[in-house]
């Protein structure tokens, strides 16, 4: 390939990267609590959403434990196992995964990768956190007012979640809705933040199919994110007004011990649709920005460029896409048309064709890549078993007629911890260890980092694998205890025992994990600029951790995409971004081979 | 879902096409030599593109509750047409005349025209305001018209719908009492243009909203 003389002016016109002003900080405070560097933002957003996640963590437990020992521990009364478990999904869904994606991640990434100075609107970002921090106090809120919070199930359904006997209906369930309304307006000043600075602020040279996975990933869950959440912002102001006013858009009429209720007409229906237009995008929310990750990790770990790059941009904008047109395949069971059932039955294998070709092409750059078996790359590769098992669960749950007979078991359970709740996790964990380095400037412990992988992983399968077939068995989902039937067989209660222990297993070792997070903070070994030898810019930065304005007096000058590993003819076994042709080092003997 | 379907698409569509002409031709493997990617357009400025995306957002917002709407028509059997007050009539023309008095401002703005560009301004303020006064008028004369919020899911569907525009016009207002502030402190003209131009684009597309919005009302 001939190499023409390169021209930066010809990729990125100059307004494009036209110098920022910084808001410049001064003291303690304006630099770390009212801060407007999306560093910073990123490091509060991941710390709130931990603190919050710890939360769910244990609520969990607490759960596992009646359902382990249903008659030996008595924490818990059905009432608070409805509120514990509502409270536990809805705050991994939203308030941790949601959060820690694109508030963490987004921050602290989308402005290195991009080769920015910081987000396009730095005092907006700041007011996204702090509106976020407060929708997760309001949520917190929930569990100190007097019929404490809502035990609705995290997806809200009316008439139950504002009907006499669910718990939470009377300060409960307000305070959820008003938390989530609160979440979505705070997220949505973030989101236009991730979605500009993405477009206009990369670096000369970056065009878009230069950016890493990663990004693509956190940019389309963000486009994603601003259209679906809507859908849940409007859905809450209409149930908070049927529950505060008596409007009767969900509410039908219905006929409680005393008489009647006030409510006449609505649609329960209304709300699912509503839900599901957000909640099934949702899902993808999280899944895409761990995609990208994961794409990155094993590029990264495995000194390789990731096999099939455009395709892997278009499979994720196809999935972003097609997951619009999915939502009733969560209402198989609410008496639809069986037409209509088959239409979103084919929607959603459609989706599978885009994602089993993602899998594809990690398995393909792994395909005699010089591993590194670093503990990012182990969370990486645990993300592909455990997001493969999940995914194919998802195809039976995908067919209407597996799915009825499925639908409200713990096979459901099972199917969605482990493809959107496990498989992310690890990715996040992956993503931590990966980046600590640059956040901080020390490795995290990699003996501990290893104890927490093995743990984490077989432990989660050793959860969530069993429930799959507690689930074939009959087993319904949101139950404080199953009583006697005819149907459950006593190795259930044996399962149940066991998937407890591991779960405790499993949370002993997040403790581990955060330790190793504190320890290293001061103990940890010294990482240098560029531990991983990676090729995106977050790790050509002049100084680690980055300073305010990212990248001293220069921004840098992309040359090449960020998968220029193991070239051939080259010393080096790879090429930073930012590292013109004319640099780069090649082997005495090897001809001009390669791009490079 | 239709009606938002058919405008996530839409958008969803605008935004895949533009991807598309980014990247079609693009070999990203090859470094530097590499094919040029279409530049943003010229015009395309961050404030610019942030507007656009946050007016993706209402128009998501908007939709779904317009599909909630038409749904919950067809859902209860309980539905009962509200009539429209004839005073949206007058409230109408003061918004169409806020758009134009921001657009005008523009105009102004960009030709350096500072005493045209304050009047102009506030008077958008202005009708603006006073198409909010309006508005909550007309809601006084259907509660004493007996048309609760609670009577009708028709009527339930009138207030939360009005209420969410003129929550966004709200919003409106906080910026364009920013841009009026430092107006009154001479900040630098072409931050004021880009200013007073994001309001009007805004003011637009909220007007475009409540024509819509309007016409549902008065055909449903
Ligand atoms: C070790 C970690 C975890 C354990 C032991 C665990 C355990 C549980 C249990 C026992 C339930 C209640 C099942 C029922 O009674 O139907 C549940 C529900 C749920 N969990 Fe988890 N979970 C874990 C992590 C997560 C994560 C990371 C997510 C993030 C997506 C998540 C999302 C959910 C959701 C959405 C529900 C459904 C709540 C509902 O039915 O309304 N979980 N989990
Ligand atoms: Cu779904």
């Amino acid at each position: 390939m001939a190499e023409r003389e390169y021209d930066a002016s010809r990729y990125a016109p100059p307004a494009e990267v036209e110098e920022m002003e910084l808001p410049h900080a001064r003291g303690f405070i304006s630099k770390y609590v009212w801060s407007q560097d999306a560093k910073v933002i990123a490091i509060q957003y991941g710390l709130t959403a931990t603190a919050i996640g710890l939360v769910a963590l244990v609520l969990s437990l607490l759960m596992r434990l009646q359902l382990g020992f249903p008659n030996s521990l008595s924490l818990l009364d059905p009432g608070s196992y409805l509120q514990f478990m509502t409270m536990h999904g809805m705050i991994m869904v939203v308030y941790l995964l949601t959060a820690i994606f694109l508030g963490g991640f987004g921050n602290y990434l989308i402005p290195l990768m991009c080769g920015a100075r910081d987000m396009a609107f730095p005092y907006l970002n700041m007011l996204s956190y702090w509106v976020y921090l407060v929708s997760v106090l309001i949520l917190v809120a929930g569990f100190f007012v007097a019929d404490g919070s809502t035990g609705a199930g995290w997806t809200l359904y009316p008439p139950q979640a504002i009907s006499p006997g669910t718990p939470g209906i009377d300060a409960g369930i307000v305070l959820m809705l008003v938390s989530l309304a609160v979440f979505i307006v705070g997220f949505t000043m973030g989101g236009l933040n991730y979605v500009v600075t993405v477009l206009q602020a990369r670096t000369r040279g970056l065009t878009l199919m230069r950016l890493p996975l990663t990004i693509w990933g956190i940019f389309m869950a963000t486009v994603m994110a601003l259209l679906a959440f809507p859908a849940l912002f409007v859905a809450v102001l209409m149930m908070l007004m049927d529950r505060l006013v008596g409007t009767s858009f969900f509410m039908p009429e219905m006929f409680a011990a005393e008489g009647g209720t006030e409510h006449q007409g609505g649609s329960p229906l209304l709300f699912q649709h509503l839900f599901w237009f957000f909640g099934h995008p949702e899902v993808y929310i999280v899944a895409l920005p761990a995609f990208g990750i994961v794409s990155d990790l094993i590029a990264t770990h495995a000194r390789k460029n990731i096999f099939g790059y455009r395709m892997m941009v278009w499979a994720i904008i196809i999935i972003g896409a097609l997951s619009f047109v999915v939502w009733a395949h969560h209402m198989y069971v609410s008496g639809m048309s069986p037409y209509f059932g088959f239409l979103f039955a084919t929607t959603t294998l459609i989706i599978a064709v885009p994602t089993a070709i993602k899998v594809y092409n990690w398995v393909l750059t792994l395909w005699q890549g010089n591993i590194r078996f670093t503990v990012p790359m182990l969370f990486a590769i645990g993300f592909l078993f455990t997001f493969l098992n999940g995914g194919l669960s998802g195809l039976f749950l995908g067919n209407v007629t597996v799915d009825v007979p499925l639908s409200d078991t713990y096979f459901v359970v099972g199917h969605f911890h482990m493809v959107m709740a496990v498989a992310p996790i690890l990715v996040i964990f992956g993503a931590i260890y990966h980046w600590y380095p640059k956040i901080t400037g020390r490795l995290l412990d990699d003996t501990l980092g290893k104890i927490h992988f093995w743990v984490t992983f077989l432990g989660t399968y050793a959860i969530f694998y069993p429930m799959h077939f507690i689930g074939l068995e009959g087993v319904p989902r949101r139950y404080y205890a199953f009583g006697e039937t005819t149907f459950i067989s006593d190795s259930v209660q044996a399962l149940n025992a066991g998937i407890t222990v591991a779960a405790f297993i499993v949370a002993f070792a997040q403790l581990l994990f955060l330790f190793n997070l504190a320890w290293s903070l001061r103990h940890g070994r010294e990482s240098g600029p560029n531990p991983w030898q990676a090729t995106t810019l977050e790790w050509q930065t002049p100084h680690t951790p980055p300073r305010h304005g990212n990248f001293g007096e220069e921004l840098p000058v992309v040359y090449r995409w960020p998968y220029d590993y193991s070239v051939p003819g080259v010393k080096a076994d790879f090429i930073p971004q930012n590292v013109p042709p004319q640099a780069v080092e090649r082997e005495p003997d090897a001809g001009r081979g390669g791009d490079a | 879902m239709t009606v938002s379907l058919i405008l996530i698409v839409a958008m969803m569509a605008a935004l895949v096409g533009w991807l598309l002409r980014q990247s079609i031709a693009e070999r990203p493997w090859v470094a530097a030599s590499g094919p040029q990617s279409a530049p943003l357009p010229a015009g395309f400025t961050a404030p610019r593109v942030g507007l656009l995306a946050f007016l993706a957002v209402v128009t998501s917002v908007f939709a779904l509750t317009v599909s909630a709407y038409l749904m919950r028509m067809e859902m209860g059997a309980d539905w009962r047409s509200m009539p429209v007050p004839g005073l949206l009539w007058a409230n109408s023309t003061a918004l169409v005349l806020a758009s134009l008095a921001l657009q005008l401002a523009w105009r102004a703005a960009a030709r350096d025209q500072a005493r045209r560009l304050r009047q102009l301004l506030a008077a958008g303020g202005g009708f603006t305001l006073a198409f909010l006064a309006g508005q909550l008028l007309a809601w006084q004369q259907l509660e004493a018209a007996g048309y609760y919020l609670v009577a009708n899911p028709a009527n339930a569907f009138f207030y939360l719908l009005t209420a969410l525009h003129g929550a966004h016009l709200l919003g409106g207002l906080m910026a364009w009492t920013r841009v009026l502030a430092r107006l009154h402190g001479n900040a630098d003209a072409a931050w004021l243009c880009a200013g007073v131009e994001l309001c009007a684009l805004y003011w637009h597309f909220l007007l475009l909203v409540w024509a819509l919005l309007f016409g549902l009302l008065l055909t449903t």
